[in-house]
Protein backbone atom coordinates (compact mmCIF):
# COMPACT_ATOMS: atom_id res chain seq x y z
CA UNK A 1 0.00 0.00 0.00
CA UNK A 2 1.29 3.41 -0.92
CA UNK A 3 0.78 6.43 1.21
CA UNK A 4 0.27 9.67 -0.57
CA UNK A 5 2.31 12.73 0.19
CA UNK A 6 -0.39 14.57 2.14
CA UNK A 7 -1.04 11.58 4.36
CA UNK A 8 2.67 11.15 5.04
CA UNK A 9 2.87 14.78 6.14
CA UNK A 10 -0.17 14.33 8.36
CA UNK A 11 1.31 11.25 10.03
CA UNK A 12 4.60 13.02 10.49
CA UNK A 13 2.73 15.95 11.98
CA UNK A 14 0.78 13.73 14.36
CA UNK A 15 3.99 11.98 15.35
CA UNK A 16 5.76 15.25 16.02
CA UNK A 17 2.79 16.52 17.97
CA UNK A 18 2.69 13.34 19.99
CA UNK A 19 6.36 13.64 20.77
CA UNK A 20 5.85 17.25 21.80
CA UNK A 21 2.94 16.32 24.03
CA UNK A 22 4.93 13.48 25.59
CA UNK A 23 7.89 15.76 26.16
CA UNK A 24 5.62 18.34 27.79
CA UNK A 25 4.16 15.69 30.05
CA UNK A 26 7.63 14.49 31.08
CA UNK A 27 8.73 18.07 31.69
CA UNK A 28 5.64 18.68 33.82
CA UNK A 29 6.40 15.55 35.81
CA UNK A 30 10.00 16.61 36.31
CA UNK A 31 9.11 20.17 37.22
CA UNK A 32 8.67 20.16 40.98
CA UNK A 33 6.16 22.44 42.50
CA UNK A 34 7.61 25.47 44.15
CA UNK A 35 5.41 27.15 46.73
CA UNK A 36 6.33 30.53 48.08
CA UNK A 37 5.56 31.14 51.77
CA UNK A 38 5.81 34.58 53.33
CA UNK A 39 6.30 34.89 57.08
CA UNK A 40 5.52 37.97 59.13
CA UNK A 41 4.47 38.60 62.69
CA UNK A 42 2.50 36.42 63.40
CA UNK A 43 1.39 34.38 60.45
CA UNK A 44 2.43 32.44 57.41
CA UNK A 45 0.89 33.15 54.01
CA UNK A 46 -0.47 30.81 52.82
CA UNK A 47 -1.49 29.31 56.11
CA UNK A 48 -2.74 26.22 54.35
CA UNK A 49 -0.41 24.39 51.98
CA UNK A 50 -1.89 21.67 49.76
CA UNK A 51 0.46 18.96 48.54
CA UNK A 52 0.25 15.66 46.70
CA UNK A 53 1.44 12.47 48.29
CA UNK A 54 4.72 11.19 46.83
CA UNK A 55 5.15 14.37 44.76
CA UNK A 56 8.29 16.31 45.64
CA UNK A 57 7.83 19.95 46.52
CA UNK A 58 10.06 22.89 47.30
CA UNK A 59 8.86 25.44 49.81
CA UNK A 60 10.48 28.87 49.48
CA UNK A 61 10.38 31.12 52.53
CA UNK A 62 10.93 34.82 53.06
CA UNK A 63 10.22 36.96 56.10
CA UNK A 64 8.96 40.51 56.06
CA UNK A 65 10.25 41.45 59.50
CA UNK A 66 12.21 39.38 62.03
CA UNK A 67 13.94 36.00 62.11
CA UNK A 68 11.39 33.23 61.96
CA UNK A 69 11.47 29.46 61.88
CA UNK A 70 9.34 27.03 59.93
CA UNK A 71 8.92 23.57 61.42
CA UNK A 72 6.85 20.69 60.08
CA UNK A 73 7.64 17.97 62.61
CA UNK A 74 5.55 15.23 61.03
CA UNK A 75 7.91 15.23 58.05
CA UNK A 76 11.04 16.04 60.04
CA UNK A 77 11.74 19.27 58.19
CA UNK A 78 12.48 22.78 59.42
CA UNK A 79 14.39 25.88 58.42
CA UNK A 80 15.39 29.26 59.74
CA UNK A 81 13.98 32.19 57.78
CA UNK A 82 16.30 35.19 57.84
CA UNK A 83 15.34 38.69 56.68
CA UNK A 84 16.67 39.48 53.22
CA UNK A 85 17.25 35.88 52.22
CA UNK A 86 15.21 33.03 50.79
CA UNK A 87 15.14 29.74 52.65
CA UNK A 88 14.18 26.54 50.88
CA UNK A 89 12.96 23.14 51.99
CA UNK A 90 12.62 20.28 49.49
CA UNK A 91 10.80 17.18 50.60
CA UNK A 92 8.39 14.54 49.42
CA UNK A 93 5.31 13.98 51.56
CA UNK A 94 4.95 10.24 51.94
CA UNK A 95 1.68 10.16 53.85
CA UNK A 96 -1.72 11.76 53.43
CA UNK A 97 -3.50 13.82 56.04
CA UNK A 98 -3.39 17.18 57.78
CA UNK A 99 -0.17 18.15 59.50
CA UNK A 100 0.45 21.27 61.60
CA UNK A 101 3.42 23.55 61.04
CA UNK A 102 4.58 26.38 63.26
CA UNK A 103 7.18 29.05 63.81
CA UNK A 104 9.82 27.55 66.11
CA UNK A 105 11.89 30.66 66.75
CA UNK A 106 10.27 32.86 69.37
CA UNK A 107 9.31 36.07 67.59
CA UNK A 108 7.12 37.99 70.05
CA UNK A 109 3.72 38.08 71.67
CA UNK A 110 1.61 36.14 69.21
CA UNK A 111 4.35 33.64 68.34
CA UNK A 112 2.23 30.78 69.66
CA UNK A 113 -0.49 31.50 67.14
CA UNK A 114 1.92 31.49 64.20
CA UNK A 115 0.80 28.14 62.87
CA UNK A 116 -0.64 26.55 59.75
CA UNK A 117 -1.53 23.26 58.15
CA UNK A 118 -0.07 21.13 55.39
CA UNK A 119 -2.78 19.10 53.70
CA UNK A 120 -1.54 16.10 51.74
CA UNK A 121 -3.93 14.26 49.42
CA UNK B 1 5.26 9.45 70.75
CA UNK B 2 4.36 6.88 73.31
CA UNK B 3 2.31 8.64 75.94
CA UNK B 4 1.24 5.46 77.60
CA UNK B 5 2.42 5.26 81.15
CA UNK B 6 2.47 1.94 82.89
CA UNK B 7 0.37 1.86 86.01
CA UNK B 8 3.35 1.33 88.25
CA UNK B 9 5.14 4.30 86.75
CA UNK B 10 2.00 6.38 86.94
CA UNK B 11 1.56 5.64 90.62
CA UNK B 12 5.11 6.71 91.19
CA UNK B 13 4.61 9.79 89.04
CA UNK B 14 1.38 10.83 90.63
CA UNK B 15 2.65 10.29 94.11
CA UNK B 16 -0.07 7.79 94.90
CA UNK B 17 2.20 4.98 95.97
CA UNK B 18 0.58 4.38 99.30
CA UNK B 19 0.63 7.99 100.39
CA UNK B 20 -2.54 9.32 101.92
CA UNK B 21 -3.02 13.02 102.38
CA UNK B 22 -5.28 14.63 104.90
CA UNK B 23 -6.92 17.72 103.53
CA UNK B 24 -5.44 20.84 105.04
CA UNK B 25 -2.27 19.13 106.23
CA UNK B 26 0.85 19.29 104.15
CA UNK B 27 2.61 16.08 103.31
CA UNK B 28 5.64 17.47 105.05
CA UNK B 29 3.79 17.64 108.32
CA UNK B 30 2.93 13.95 108.23
CA UNK B 31 6.41 13.02 107.08
CA UNK B 32 7.96 15.14 109.80
CA UNK B 33 6.04 13.15 112.35
CA UNK B 34 7.92 10.01 111.43
CA UNK B 35 10.68 9.46 113.94
CA UNK B 36 14.21 9.47 112.68
CA UNK B 37 13.87 11.14 109.32
CA UNK B 38 12.04 14.38 109.94
CA UNK B 39 15.19 16.45 109.54
CA UNK B 40 15.81 14.91 106.14
CA UNK B 41 12.35 15.37 104.68
CA UNK B 42 11.18 18.62 103.25
CA UNK B 43 8.80 20.06 100.74
CA UNK B 44 8.89 22.85 98.25
CA UNK B 45 6.27 24.63 96.17
CA UNK B 46 6.30 24.97 92.39
CA UNK B 47 4.49 27.83 90.69
CA UNK B 48 4.66 28.36 86.97
CA UNK B 49 3.68 30.49 84.01
CA UNK B 50 2.28 33.51 85.79
CA UNK B 51 2.49 35.62 82.60
CA UNK B 52 2.31 38.91 84.50
CA UNK B 53 1.17 41.55 81.98
CA UNK B 54 -1.19 39.28 80.06
CA UNK B 55 -4.60 40.74 79.32
CA UNK B 56 -7.41 38.83 77.68
CA UNK B 57 -10.54 36.77 77.83
CA UNK B 58 -8.83 33.51 78.88
CA UNK B 59 -8.27 35.14 82.28
CA UNK B 60 -10.43 38.16 83.11
CA UNK B 61 -8.64 38.34 86.48
CA UNK B 62 -5.13 38.31 85.01
CA UNK B 63 -3.95 40.95 87.47
CA UNK B 64 -5.43 39.14 90.44
CA UNK B 65 -4.47 35.51 89.95
CA UNK B 66 -0.80 35.79 90.89
CA UNK B 67 -1.69 37.72 94.03
CA UNK B 68 -4.23 35.04 94.98
CA UNK B 69 -1.56 32.38 94.49
CA UNK B 70 0.87 34.26 96.72
CA UNK B 71 -1.85 34.54 99.34
CA UNK B 72 -2.66 30.83 99.01
CA UNK B 73 0.96 29.79 99.51
CA UNK B 74 1.30 32.13 102.47
CA UNK B 75 -1.78 30.51 103.96
CA UNK B 76 -0.36 26.98 103.90
CA UNK B 77 -0.35 25.48 107.35
CA UNK B 78 3.29 24.59 106.99
CA UNK B 79 5.52 26.84 104.94
CA UNK B 80 7.71 25.16 102.32
CA UNK B 81 11.50 25.04 102.51
CA UNK B 82 11.63 26.99 99.30
CA UNK B 83 9.54 28.04 96.32
CA UNK B 84 10.40 27.72 92.64
CA UNK B 85 8.88 29.55 89.69
CA UNK B 86 9.42 27.54 86.52
CA UNK B 87 9.37 30.35 83.99
CA UNK B 88 7.14 32.72 82.03
CA UNK B 89 7.04 35.06 84.97
CA UNK B 90 5.85 37.78 82.60
CA UNK B 91 4.01 37.91 79.30
CA UNK B 92 5.92 38.97 76.22
CA UNK B 93 6.18 42.53 75.13
CA UNK B 94 8.31 43.92 72.31
CA UNK B 95 8.98 47.03 74.41
CA UNK B 96 12.16 46.61 76.53
CA UNK B 97 10.95 49.22 79.02
CA UNK B 98 7.60 47.51 79.44
CA UNK B 99 9.38 44.16 79.82
CA UNK B 100 11.39 45.56 82.71
CA UNK B 101 8.28 47.13 84.22
CA UNK B 102 6.53 43.78 84.19
CA UNK B 103 9.54 41.99 85.69
CA UNK B 104 9.74 44.67 88.40
CA UNK B 105 6.03 44.37 89.21
CA UNK B 106 6.24 40.59 89.31
CA UNK B 107 9.19 40.78 91.68
CA UNK B 108 7.33 43.19 93.96
CA UNK B 109 4.29 40.91 94.12
CA UNK B 110 6.21 37.74 94.92
CA UNK B 111 8.25 39.63 97.54
CA UNK B 112 5.08 39.25 99.62
CA UNK B 113 5.73 35.51 99.92
CA UNK B 114 6.54 34.57 103.50
CA UNK B 115 9.22 32.17 102.33
CA UNK B 116 12.20 34.19 101.19
CA UNK B 117 14.11 31.34 99.56
CA UNK B 118 12.54 31.69 96.13
CA UNK B 119 14.18 30.29 93.01
CA UNK B 120 13.45 31.73 89.60
CA UNK B 121 14.09 30.87 86.00
CA UNK B 122 12.93 32.48 82.78
CA UNK B 123 10.42 31.27 80.25
CA UNK B 124 10.49 32.18 76.58
CA UNK B 125 8.10 35.06 77.25
CA UNK B 126 10.62 36.59 79.68
CA UNK B 127 13.84 35.97 77.85
CA UNK B 128 13.65 34.94 74.22
CA UNK B 129 13.44 38.39 72.66
CA UNK B 130 16.59 39.72 74.36
CA UNK B 131 18.45 36.50 75.20
CA UNK B 132 17.60 36.92 78.86
CA UNK B 133 19.17 40.37 79.30
CA UNK B 134 16.28 42.04 81.15
CA UNK B 135 15.56 38.90 83.17
CA UNK B 136 19.14 38.77 84.42
CA UNK B 137 18.94 42.38 85.61
CA UNK B 138 16.23 41.35 88.05
CA UNK B 139 16.87 37.69 88.83
CA UNK B 140 20.48 36.92 88.00
CA UNK B 141 21.73 33.82 86.26
CA UNK B 142 19.37 31.85 84.07
CA UNK B 143 21.01 28.51 84.87
CA UNK B 144 22.51 27.46 88.17
CA UNK B 145 22.54 24.72 90.78
CA UNK B 146 22.00 24.48 94.50
CA UNK B 147 21.82 21.81 97.14
CA UNK B 148 19.11 21.35 99.72
CA UNK B 149 19.03 18.65 102.37
CA UNK B 150 20.92 16.14 100.32
CA UNK B 151 19.16 16.81 97.03
CA UNK B 152 21.08 18.40 94.16
CA UNK B 153 18.94 20.86 92.21
CA UNK B 154 19.85 21.97 88.70
CA UNK B 155 18.12 24.85 86.92
CA UNK B 156 18.45 24.64 83.13
CA UNK B 157 17.73 27.49 80.73
CA UNK B 158 16.14 26.30 77.50
CA UNK B 159 14.50 29.60 76.60
CA UNK B 160 17.07 32.41 76.38
CA UNK B 161 17.90 31.01 72.96
CA UNK B 162 14.81 31.95 70.90
CA UNK B 163 15.20 28.65 69.06
CA UNK B 164 14.64 26.80 72.34
CA UNK B 165 18.03 25.15 72.67
CA UNK B 166 20.07 24.60 75.79
CA UNK B 167 23.26 25.09 73.82
CA UNK B 168 26.62 23.36 73.87
CA UNK B 169 28.10 25.71 76.48
CA UNK B 170 25.33 25.05 79.01
CA UNK B 171 25.38 21.33 78.24
CA UNK B 172 29.11 21.31 79.04
CA UNK B 173 28.30 23.10 82.30
CA UNK B 174 25.64 20.47 83.06
CA UNK B 175 28.12 17.67 82.41
CA UNK B 176 30.61 19.33 84.77
CA UNK B 177 27.94 19.70 87.47
CA UNK B 178 26.96 16.04 87.20
CA UNK B 179 30.47 14.65 86.96
CA UNK B 180 31.35 14.71 90.69
CA UNK B 181 27.94 13.38 91.80
CA UNK B 182 27.63 9.71 92.71
CA UNK B 183 25.49 7.60 90.41
CA UNK B 184 22.77 7.34 93.07
CA UNK B 185 22.69 11.05 93.93
CA UNK B 186 19.25 12.58 94.34
CA UNK B 187 18.93 15.03 91.47
CA UNK B 188 16.09 17.39 90.58
CA UNK B 189 16.11 19.39 87.37
CA UNK B 190 13.97 22.47 86.82
CA UNK B 191 13.35 23.66 83.27
CA UNK B 192 10.74 25.70 81.48
CA UNK B 193 10.26 23.70 78.30
CA UNK B 194 10.01 19.91 78.41
CA UNK B 195 13.34 18.20 77.83
CA UNK B 196 11.66 15.51 75.74
CA UNK B 197 9.54 15.72 72.59
CA UNK B 198 6.15 16.06 74.22
CA UNK B 199 4.46 17.54 71.14
CA UNK B 200 6.87 19.25 68.76
CA UNK B 201 3.94 20.21 66.52
CA UNK B 202 3.12 22.84 69.17
CA UNK B 203 6.76 23.60 69.93
CA UNK B 204 6.48 21.59 73.15
CA UNK B 205 10.02 20.33 73.07
CA UNK B 206 13.62 21.42 73.53
CA UNK B 207 15.67 21.24 70.37
CA UNK B 208 18.66 19.65 72.10
CA UNK B 209 16.79 18.32 75.12
CA UNK B 210 17.79 14.76 74.29
CA UNK B 211 21.41 15.71 74.95
CA UNK B 212 20.54 16.84 78.47
CA UNK B 213 18.55 13.66 79.10
CA UNK B 214 21.50 11.62 77.83
CA UNK B 215 23.78 13.35 80.35
CA UNK B 216 21.28 12.66 83.14
CA UNK B 217 20.62 9.02 82.25
CA UNK B 218 23.62 7.50 84.07
CA UNK B 219 22.18 8.86 87.32
CA UNK B 220 19.63 6.57 88.92
CA UNK B 221 17.57 9.17 90.77
CA UNK B 222 16.60 12.08 88.54
CA UNK B 223 13.29 13.94 88.49
CA UNK B 224 12.41 16.88 86.23
CA UNK B 225 9.84 19.55 87.00
CA UNK B 226 8.90 21.98 84.25
CA UNK B 227 6.23 24.45 83.07
CA UNK B 228 5.42 25.85 79.62
CA UNK B 229 2.44 23.63 78.77
CA UNK B 230 0.03 25.05 81.40
CA UNK B 231 -1.29 21.72 82.64
CA UNK B 232 -0.27 18.86 84.88
CA UNK B 233 1.42 16.17 82.81
CA UNK B 234 3.60 13.21 83.68
CA UNK B 235 6.00 11.33 81.46
CA UNK B 236 8.92 8.92 81.76
CA UNK B 237 12.06 8.88 79.65
CA UNK B 238 13.62 5.65 80.84
CA UNK B 239 13.85 5.95 84.61
CA UNK B 240 13.63 9.77 84.59
CA UNK B 241 10.25 11.22 85.56
CA UNK B 242 9.12 14.53 84.06
CA UNK B 243 6.29 16.51 85.65
CA UNK B 244 4.68 19.57 84.05
CA UNK B 245 2.87 22.09 86.25
CA UNK B 246 -0.36 24.00 85.85
CA UNK B 247 -0.12 27.69 85.09
CA UNK B 248 -1.41 30.73 86.92
CA UNK B 249 -2.85 32.46 83.87
CA UNK B 250 -4.82 30.07 81.60
CA UNK B 251 -4.87 26.34 80.91
CA UNK B 252 -3.81 24.98 77.53
CA UNK B 253 -5.28 21.93 75.77
CA UNK B 254 -3.86 18.45 76.10
CA UNK B 255 -1.09 17.82 73.55
CA UNK B 256 -2.59 17.32 70.08
CA UNK B 257 -6.16 17.29 71.38
CA UNK B 258 -7.28 20.10 69.09
CA UNK B 259 -5.93 21.69 65.91
CA UNK B 260 -4.36 24.68 67.64
CA UNK B 261 -2.87 25.24 71.05
CA UNK B 262 -5.31 28.03 71.89
CA UNK B 263 -6.00 28.66 75.60
CA UNK B 264 -9.00 26.95 77.12
CA UNK B 265 -11.83 29.39 77.65
CA UNK B 266 -12.52 30.94 81.03
CA UNK B 267 -15.63 29.46 82.60
CA UNK B 268 -17.60 31.86 84.78
CA UNK B 269 -19.24 28.88 86.46
CA UNK B 270 -15.83 27.57 87.54
CA UNK B 271 -13.48 30.55 87.79
CA UNK B 272 -9.74 29.68 87.96
CA UNK B 273 -10.46 26.14 86.82
CA UNK B 274 -7.30 24.56 85.46
CA UNK B 275 -5.04 26.98 87.31
CA UNK B 276 -2.99 26.11 90.35
CA UNK B 277 0.29 25.33 91.99
CA UNK B 278 1.76 22.28 93.67
CA UNK B 279 3.52 21.09 96.76
CA UNK B 280 6.31 18.61 96.18
CA UNK B 281 7.24 16.57 99.19
CA UNK B 282 10.71 15.07 99.22
CA UNK B 283 10.93 12.02 101.42
CA UNK B 284 14.47 10.98 102.11
CA UNK B 285 16.32 7.69 102.14
CA UNK B 286 17.42 5.47 100.75
CA UNK B 287 16.50 7.44 97.62
CA UNK B 288 14.34 10.52 97.61
CA UNK B 289 10.74 9.97 96.60
CA UNK B 290 8.74 12.93 95.44
CA UNK B 291 5.06 13.13 96.18
CA UNK B 292 3.05 15.77 94.37
CA UNK B 293 0.00 17.52 95.75
CA UNK B 294 -1.83 19.74 93.26
CA UNK B 295 -3.49 22.77 94.79
CA UNK B 296 -5.99 25.12 93.17
CA UNK B 297 -6.20 28.87 92.94
CA UNK B 298 -9.57 29.78 94.30
CA UNK B 299 -11.90 32.68 94.12
CA UNK B 300 -11.51 34.77 97.20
Amino acid sequence: MTINHKRRLLLAGVGAGGLALSAAAVTAQNQERVIKVVAKKFDFTPGEIRLKKNQPVTLEFTTLDVVMGFALPDFGVRTDILPGTTARIRFTPDKAGQFPFHCDIFCGSGHESMTGTVIVT
Amino acid sequence: MDQAIKRRSFLKLAGLGGAIYVSGLSGWASAAAKAGNAYQDFFFVQLSDTHWGFEGAPNPDARGTLKKAVQAVNSLEQQPDFIVFTGDLTHTTDDPLERRKRLREFKEIVAELKVKDVRFMPGEHDASLDNGAAYQEFFGKTHYSFEHKGVFFIVLDNVSDPAGSIGEQQLAWLAAELQPLPADANIVVFTHRPLFDLYPQWDWATRDGAKAVELLMPHANVTVFYGHIHQAHHHMTGHIAHHAAKSLIFPLPAPGSQPKRTPLAWDDAYPYRGLGYREIEAEAAPKTDFKIVELPVQKG
